[in-house]
């Protein structure tokens, strides 16, 4: 939530801005009218703040249904001289990347901005790529803010660049720039009176085919090298002699580096990159002719670090041999290594666990939570399966005690990787499971691809009425815009039916006998089956006034002599249903009377209390 | 001056709601400010943890051993970053346990709070706060944040005035509730003062 009004006309104000807010500033100061995005952690609130002023500046903000199609949507907008932004998540931009790939040929007309929002560490994500890579792999400029006011500045440096110089670039943050907060002085707004664009035709440079790409391919190098150049005497990149020794950084480790050296008291020179592709090879050999060895400190990959060693000339280049390659940085990490470099005397700060032990607390699925339901009665309907899954809040039932999701590997791979499973022959019955975001995502396709090649699995679209787990944003199942408009909303029933499932059921998992009966029913079928699990994620139901009455635990039925205590209600892993003194407790605060508990207990022990209202 | 808040508790307990109050006001004191925080999948009921720097700094993340502060909105929560916690750090604790689901499912027992707490007090100066109770008495369990707010409020040195906190809080939280979160707000400043 934005409380402070991003569109604000207020130069030179201080505001406390979380970084992703910032980018969202800082494109606004640069002017961007088409803004598109697919949610993802720790990208998601950039698109949300743009598409809360949208409206009254004039700027069409959209999520996309998928990471491909935003950008693909920024680059028509940029090809008729709108400014564009396009941001998404890390892995996002694999999905992306088939249009990244070829769009640094075209060029761009409008400045194009790609916010890859890292993840190192994987707070919330499958894996921890380092997307710099895919900025030299795309062949484009890539800019690393370290702080929330870089984050802005950098944003709108990232416009006017890509402008000048007709490149798409790519403004790569991390979890702890996207998701860091800090004081920010703003900068101006421009005059978001009307425009109007024009596409001006050009076929060899905007139609792709073998001939024209032969000449763009040349031609893109020698913008590189152009680029290059540029990225050398930008402002970007600071240099300061101050020792024989010298320290190589980017991204939010130049903070780290910057209180480290001030805590040991160092004295080093410091090179910090802000553009860290192309990397400016003729700024760096003039720092390294200035030093006598060089540390070169960023998180993942050793990506400027290999590039630096080609440079060296013979000077020692330290990095990875004394920081992880993998997982984010620390201030302590970082000191203990800047501390080895120099060889400075250096204890860190003790390691302290708690004697007492200390209970686990993962995340989970939240109480009421649809999916438990949907899960607790697969699991029911006894036949062995395979869960092939997907990503979302659901893939947290993976975890004890519901156990109902053995694979999870990227947008959509699940409904796929079903199929690989049947045709291998597998002797369980396989189920996909994925949710209605990411289905429209990622999973038509491939849905059609089961019918057509004749997959015999049941495909099961948790359909919560939103992209939950990144934050209650809406897609094109919901019928509403990013920026709150109706509009379309897919129906996934006659979607399935259209793309070929035999069987096509519609469940409410809250309703748990009649969700058995379908799953039974589905499970007992042969042919490609869809059901359709719909009930709005419980967090969206307490605004939608769908919290019921939480119920009751009937005392007497629910003693050792009469049912052993069974503690089913404690098999469906909900934080509202405790253990307390022998028998089952509901937590009435955290309860949503989703009647899941009720459901199960085989003792008629816990029971539904009839609303008031 | 710096000083290092470390916010401990479980998603969903309005820790992000805190770390913007906090930043704001530092802001209208005229000082500089910086924090991390966790969104996304980890906030489902999961540890949650909030960085908050106040003063000339450059990271988002308080170094190990640098805390001053600890506010932690839940018990157990206290314990688990004592890494962080510096010499001479003050901890305004909440004594409402929410126990994980791991507790609930017998996986796990919840420990003693009272043995948490005098854990805790060899390393820091602690001071237990009835969250729940007193965000109760201010007219919702929900404004257990602010009792805690309040709490930290008054701990010996903190850099951020009473005054300029109930104003951070009235652009922050929704104007019905205002009333409600400031009556919070006092009730956990008296429970450290007395």
């Amino acid at each position: 939530m934005v409380k402070f009004n991003i569109a604000a006309d207020e130069p030179g104000r201080r505001v406390f801005l979380l970084g992703n807010h910032a980018i969202a500033r800082g494109a606004l100061e640069a002017g961007v009218r088409v803004a598109a995005a697919y949610p993802g952690t720790p990208s998601s609130e950039i698109l949300q703040a743009i598409a809360g002023v949208a409206e009254k500046l004039g700027i069409h903000a959209e999520w996309s249904v998928n990471e491909k199609v935003a950008l693909e949507v920024a680059i028509g907008a940029s090809y008729a001289g709108a400014r564009a932004l396009a941001a998404m998540k890390h892995v996002g931009v694999n999905v992306a990347l088939d249009a990244l790939a070829t769009l640094a040929y075209t060029g761009v007309k409008g400045g194009l901005v790609l916010v890859s929002a890292d993840d190192p560490g994987m707070h919330s994500s499958q894996n921890e790529q380092d997307n710099r890579l895919l900025a030299r792999f795309a062949k484009i400029p890539c800019l690393e803010p370290y702080d929330a006011q870089s984050a802005k500045d950098y944003t709108k440096f990232a416009f006017e660049v890509s402008e000048k110089l007709q490149t798409p670039v790519m403004l790569r943050t991390t979890t702890r720039v996207s998701h860091a907060k800090g004081d920010v002085t703003l900068g101006e707004l421009p005059d978001y009176g009307k425009r109007r664009f024009g596409f001006q035709k050009d076929a060899r440079r905007y139609v792709c085919v073998p001939a024209h790409s032969r000449a763009l391919h040349p031609a893109l190098n020698r913008r590189l090298s152009e680029i290059e150049r540029y990225a050398s005497k930008s402002e970007l990149n600071r240099m300061q002699f101050g020792g024989e020794k010298g320290i190589i950084t980017a991204g939010v480790a130049r903070n780290y580096v910057h209180e480290a050296v001030q805590t040991l008291g160092a004295e080093v020179s410091l090179l910090e990159l802000g553009i860290t592709h192309p990397l400016p090879r003729e700024l760096i050999r003039r720092f390294l002719s200035g030093v006598e060895e060089v540390l070169v400190v960023e998180e993942l990959e050793p990506f400027i670090e290999e590039q630096v060693r080609a440079l060296c000339g013979g000077i020692a280049v330290r990095g990875k041999d004394l920081l992880p390659r993998e997982g984010e940085l620390t201030p302590e990490l970082v000191e203990h290594a800047v501390a080895r470099f120099l060889g400075v005397e250096y204890s860190p700060p003790p390691r302290r666990s708690a004697r007492l032990e200390l209970p686990p607390r993962p995340p989970v699925l939240c109480p009421g939570c649809s999916h438990r339901a949907l899960f607790y009665a697969l699991k029911k309907v006894t036949k062995r399966k395979i869960y092939a899954g997907d990503i979302g809040c659901y893939t947290l039932g993976a975890l004890e005690p519901l156990k109902a999701m053995d694979t999870c590997l990227c947008m959509g791979s699940g409904l796929s990787q079903a199929q690989g499973f049947y045709h291998a022959g597998v002797e369980e019955a396989v189920v996909a499971l994925i949710g209605d975001s990411t289905f429209l995502h990622a999973g038509l396709t491939a849905l059609l691809n089961a019918a057509y090649n004749g997959a015999e699995v049941l495909v099961i679209i948790l359909d919560n009425r939103t992209t939950a787990m990144t934050g209650h944003q809406p897609h094109p199942g919901t019928g509403v815009t990013a920026t709150g408009e109706e509009s379309f909303a897919v129906d996934f029933v006659a979607l399935a039916r259209a793309l070929g499932a035999s069987y096509v059921a519609k469940v409410r998992p809250n309703d748990f006998e009649a969700t058995l009966r379908v799953l039974e029913e589905a499970l007992s079928r042969r042919g490609l089956r869809v059901v359709v699990a719909e009930e709005p994620c419980a967090l969206l139901g307490r605004k939608l006034g769908l919290w019921k009455t939480p119920p009751e635990v009937v005392e007497e039925r629910c003693e050792g002599y009469l049912c052993s205590a069974c503690r089913a209600c404690l098999r469906i892993g909900c934080p509202a249903v405790g253990w307390d003194r022998g028998r089952a407790r509901i937590i009435e605060e955290l309860c949503t009377g989703c009647g899941l508990c009720v459901a199960v207990c085989p003792n008629e022990a816990i029971l539904e209390v009839e609303d008031d209202s | 001056m710096i000083a290092n808040l470390l916010i401990a508790g479980v998603g969903g307990q309005g820790i992000i709601l805190l770390s913007d109050v906090l930043g704001n006001a530092a802001i209208s004191s005229g000082l500089s400010v910086r924090g991390s925080e966790t969104h996304g999948m980890a906030q489902r009921g999961g540890s949650v943890v909030a960085h908050v720097r106040i003063g000339r700094v450059r990271s988002p993340l308080i170094p190990r051993g640098r805390a001053d502060y600890l506010l932690a909105l839940e018990p157990l929560e206290a314990l688990r970053y004592l890494d962080y916690l510096g010499e001479r750090c003050h901890a305004v604790v909440s004594t409402s346990p929410v126990p994980p689901a791991s507790v609930h499912a017998k996986v796990a027992g919840y420990p003693d709070v009272q043995a948490l707490l005098a854990e805790l007090s060899e390393y820091a100066e602690v001071y237990p706060v009835e969250a729940r109770e007193l965000a109760k008495r201010a007219g919702s369990v929900l404004t257990a944040n602010t009792v805690m707010l309040g709490a930290l409020s008054a701990l010996p040195g903190f850099p951020l005035s009473a005054r300029v906190l109930r104003d951070s809080i009235a652009s922050r939280v929704p104007p019905k509730t205002l009333d409600m979160n400031l009556r919070a707000f006092n009730l956990g400043r008296r429970a450290v003062k007395g």
